[in-house]
């Protein structure tokens, strides 16, 4: 028989805990899988162009800062360690473990939109590579290049409103953390969430290859 | 049978559960959530099809009896715009599939209800967004918002359309992501796969379709915004940009949609043909099997849509060939329904004339879809009348008869009320007159030469225009009688207990209407699907 | 019920590994590998998602539905963009008619163009 705390956490349309587990991790794989085919899109626009164009291309990656892109892989990176460990927080019951990871994860998402914001999207605007708002490159494979800029801004921009979904849905749940409700009767949220937040990771550790490392850099 | 308004509120149910506008705004009642679909879908038929009227008495002129080509252009966009993304893609899943889903699975609701009530909303806000699109000085591009017209030459509401479309793709994607988690994982204990009703395959089929491809088409429409917009051209050739990548990533989702649009019927049919002639369905896993392969290979054809757009012949042959091969599934529904027919004790009450009308008009669409298959024959016929009559064979005489058929057979269930018989065998009739001579002649104009999508024809195809038009005369009434005596029912109907038609399925052991929970306790399986007894 | 704790250390142990890895496909950029270079790069970057969907998304513990739908998504956009480069790529098997050819859309002839030019 469950007791009263865990029957709070039991909806009523589940028949147990477990049932109920086992459908928001699958209702948030299978959200994933539309967000692959979401961003494949682009990627598919993306390979298309890049193989009809190839020089144009690696001319754009090359404008890109490597430095700046390999430090905010690393900063997604250690983002992701932060909500795993948030996740097994909400699992063992630590309260303040849990909103202290939270908390990490938030801020090192916002650092990776800022660090875009300031010194990246700025930069490329003043420099005259933003198509459609400033763009003013008019060297060889100008035509090209602006098509890579094209999607450089439409991948990182898509990417980056997920990072900022994301940081709300975290906002949202740092403050229910706070409140004490997510304990291991009641963790669903923060290991959907967890998921949500990995996947976007993953989506920058192709991008960041894909966008910044093209034709290489010797 | 007495006519005298009956009270159903002796007993609790879904309906009686709670009064007042908040309680269905807020429900998280599968069952509640249902019945707002039902209402907003029919609103939004009746706006596409006072379109599809205008259409059709413009063109009772050789040169046009009412419209300017701009204006005309602005109707047919529209029409096909509502009709397909908020009538047929939610049809049956949205109506039929949240009503039943969790009822034949044994279950208390969907695995996540307020996700489910959310669908409904997103619906709303993308629909308000079309019909701001539609009133505000409408939309020209056609349903399928081509690039480059789409993205920098027109001057029309398309920004609008294309983020309604978008908003709305999200309420279908949660409606299959709903549906395939509670299929999965809430099935009532004893209920394998193999024991579920062909409905379930056939909405977890759709549902695989919705997950998959609506993405595609989301990030698609917001590229055409964008690009209206900050000029980002993805698709424009002035920065080495290809019009056909627009087509490829546009029709990757639009022709699995059709599947969506089709394949809920296919799955209802399932139900009727079993049903009204009181005998297990021929060959269970070859129906169940080939809905899931109509949902797979239905993703690997899209270019027979593009094969005269510039696409390469090479690409154009592969699709061609796949699409012979996604013709074979549905061949294998109808054989097998045919095959539960044969010596079964067939009735024809209404539901039943639907199904019929489903198979025999199912199958000519899908027969020429084949031409169109064919590079060959669609090098003449694309763009013309013959690929309008296709799909409207499949979208009227197949899906729309699909989604009649369930709400003649469901109503009594829904509502707890029966509706008169005759009257509902009378508007079967009429609608299936009308619909023939709607849409036949428009295969003879195809072939002749008509082009689709343009004002003005040259005089010679005049006659056959006229019996169109005539038809779709007929149609209107044929669809306007249902809604008389369906309203009428809801009041003076006779009471239709748990199981008015002797059907099998578990929703069919729960009094109607259905408490909110459904089952007081949860079922146990034992038997087969359709144990009819033969 | 919990569901499976995994230890901090092997949390570390891929957050470390994420690290180098990341670290190693920078480095790679600047070695001259022709086209290898891309196909290194996807390939560490296949190795680093790996990681993450099996450790941090806890797929190597979760029912074997999840890997279902994973794959399943997978397999969904190489169809997608398989099948949509199969009409680009073999545009050129046809020969253009002279004076038709665009001196922007030249599509390139398959198979060489991936793996031979620069």
């Amino acid at each position: 028989m469950a007791d009263s705390h865990a029957a709070s956490a039991l909806a009523h349309q589940f028949e147990d805990l477990e049932q109920q587990h086992d459908a928001a991790s699958l209702g948030m794989w299978i959200f994933l899988a539309t967000e692959v085919m979401f961003f494949g899109g682009l990627f598919a626009g993306y390979t298309i162009y890049r193989n009809l164009y190839p020089p144009g291309f690696a001319a754009g990656s090359h404008m890109l800062n490597v430095t700046i892109g390999a430090i905010n892989t690393a900063v997604l990176i250690c983002s992701s360690l932060t909500m795993a460990l948030a996740v097994r927080a909400a699992q063992m019951g630590k309260k303040n473990s849990l909103v202290a990871f939270l908390l990490l994860t938030i801020a090192l998402g916002l650092a990776f939109v800022l660090i875009k914001l300031t010194l990246e999207w700025r930069h490329d605007y003043w420099e005259g590579f933003a198509p459609g708002l400033n763009f003013t490159f008019a060297g060889p494979n100008a035509k090209s290049l602006e098509l890579f800029f094209c999607f450089y801004f439409l991948m990182t921009g898509v990417h980056a409103l997920h990072m900022v979904v994301g940081v709300g849905v975290l906002g949202v749940l740092l403050v229910q953390a706070g409140k004490g409700r997510f304990g291991p009767d009641r963790f669903n949220a923060v290991e959907t969430a967890g998921l949500y937040w990995h996947f976007v990771d993953i989506v920058w550790i192709f991008l960041f290859p894909l966008l910044y490392l093209i034709g290489g850099r010797y | 049978m007495t006519t005298a308004a009956v009270n159903l509120d002796s007993r609790a149910h879904y309906l009686n559960a709670d009064y007042g506008i908040k309680s269905w705004l807020l429900t998280t009642d599968h069952k509640r959530i249902a019945i707002l679909y039902l209402v907003s879908i029919t609103l939004f038929f009746l706006v596409g099809g006072i379109a599809a009227v205008l259409i059709r008495i413009h063109l009772i002129e050789p040169n046009g009896a009412i419209f300017e080509p701009g204006a005309y252009n602005k109707l047919f966009s529209m029409h096909g715009i509502i009709m397909v993304f908020f009538f047929l893609i939610p049809s049956i899943p949205a109506v039929f599939g949240n009503f039943l889903v969790p009822m034949m699975i044994g279950a208390r609701d969907l695995a996540f209800p307020k996700l489910n009530l959310l669908s409904w909303y997103i619906y709303m806000v993308g629909g308000v967004l079309v019909l701001y699109a539609v009133i505000w000085g409408g939309v020209d591009t056609g349903w399928t918002f081509y690039t480059p017209l789409s993205t920098t030459y027109v001057n029309t509401n398309v920004i609008s359309a294309a983020l309604g479309v978008f908003i709305a793709g999200f309420s279908s994607i949660l409606t299959g992501l709903n549906f395939v988690v509670t299929i999965h994982k809430m099935r009532a204990p004893g209920m394998t796969w193999f024991r579920m009703p062909l409905f379930l395959w056939a909405m977890y089929a759709t549902s695989l379709i919705q997950i998959l491809g609506t993405p595609v088409v989301a990030i698609t429409l917001a590229l055409v915004a964008l690009e209206r917009v900050f000029h980002v051209g993805v698709f424009d050739p002035a920065v080495g940009g290809d019009p056909i990548l627009f087509q490829h990533l546009f029709w990757f989702y639009s022709h699995p949609a059709v599947y969506i649009m089709i394949l809920p019927s296919m799955g209802v049919v399932s139900e009727l043909i079993t049903c009204f002639s009181k005998k297990r369905i021929f060959g269970y896993s070859f129906v169940a099997f080939s809905s899931v392969a109509i949902a797979v290979i239905s993703f690997l054809v899209w270019g027979h849509h593009m094969f005269v757009s510039g696409q390469s012949i090479y690409a154009g042959i592969i699709f061609s060939a796949l699409s012979f091969a996604v013709a074979i599934p549905s061949a294998i529904k109808v054989f097998n329904w045919t095959a539960t027919l044969y010596k079964g004790s067939v009735s024809y009450q209404a539901p039943m004339l639907y199904a019929i009308g489903f198979i025999g008009l199912f199958t000519m669409g899908g027969l020429t879809g084949l031409f169109l298959a064919t590079l060959a024959v669609d090098t003449h016929v694309h763009d013309t009348y013959f690929v309008v009559g296709h799909f409207h064979y499949i979208m009227v005489g197949g899906a729309m008869m699909g989604y009649l058929g369930a709400l003649h057979f469901w109503w009594p269930k829904i509502t707890g009320r029966l509706y008169p018989d005759g009257w509902a065998r009378l508007a079967a009739a009429v609608i299936f007159i009308g619909f023939n001579l709607t849409f036949f002649p428009q295969y003879l104009l195809g072939f002749l030469g008509m082009p689709r999508r343009i004002a003005i024809y040259p005089p010679e195809f005049q006659v056959l225009n006229v019996m169109s038009s005539a038809g779709a005369s007929i149609l209107a009434v044929g669809y306007a009688i249902p809604l008389v005596y369906l309203i009428w029912s809801m009041r003076y109907g006779p009471v239709a207990g748990p199981n008015p038609w002797g059907a099998k399925g578990l929703e069919w052991e729960t009094p109607s209407p259905p408490p909110t929970e459904n089952f007081p306790q949860t079922p146990v399986v034992t038997e087969e699907a359709y144990a009819y007894g033969k | 019920m919990q569901g499976h704790v995994v230890p901090k250390k092997t949390y570390f142990f891929i957050f470390g590994s994420l690290l180098a890895l990341t670290a190693l496909t920078t480095g790679m950029a600047y070695v001259d590998l022709g086209q290898w270079n891309t196909i290194v790069a996807l390939i560490i970057a296949c190795c680093k998602a790996t990681l993450v969907v099996l450790f941090f998304m806890h797929l190597r513990w979760s029912p074997r539905l999840m890997r279902v739908v994973l794959l399943s998504a997978i397999l969904w956009l190489a169809i997608l963009i398989s099948l949509t480069t199969t009409d680009f790529f073999s545009r050129g098997w046809t020969p253009i008619p002279e004076g038709w050819e665009s001196s922007l859309l030249r599509p390139p002839t398959l198979p060489g163009n991936l793996l031979h030019r620069r």
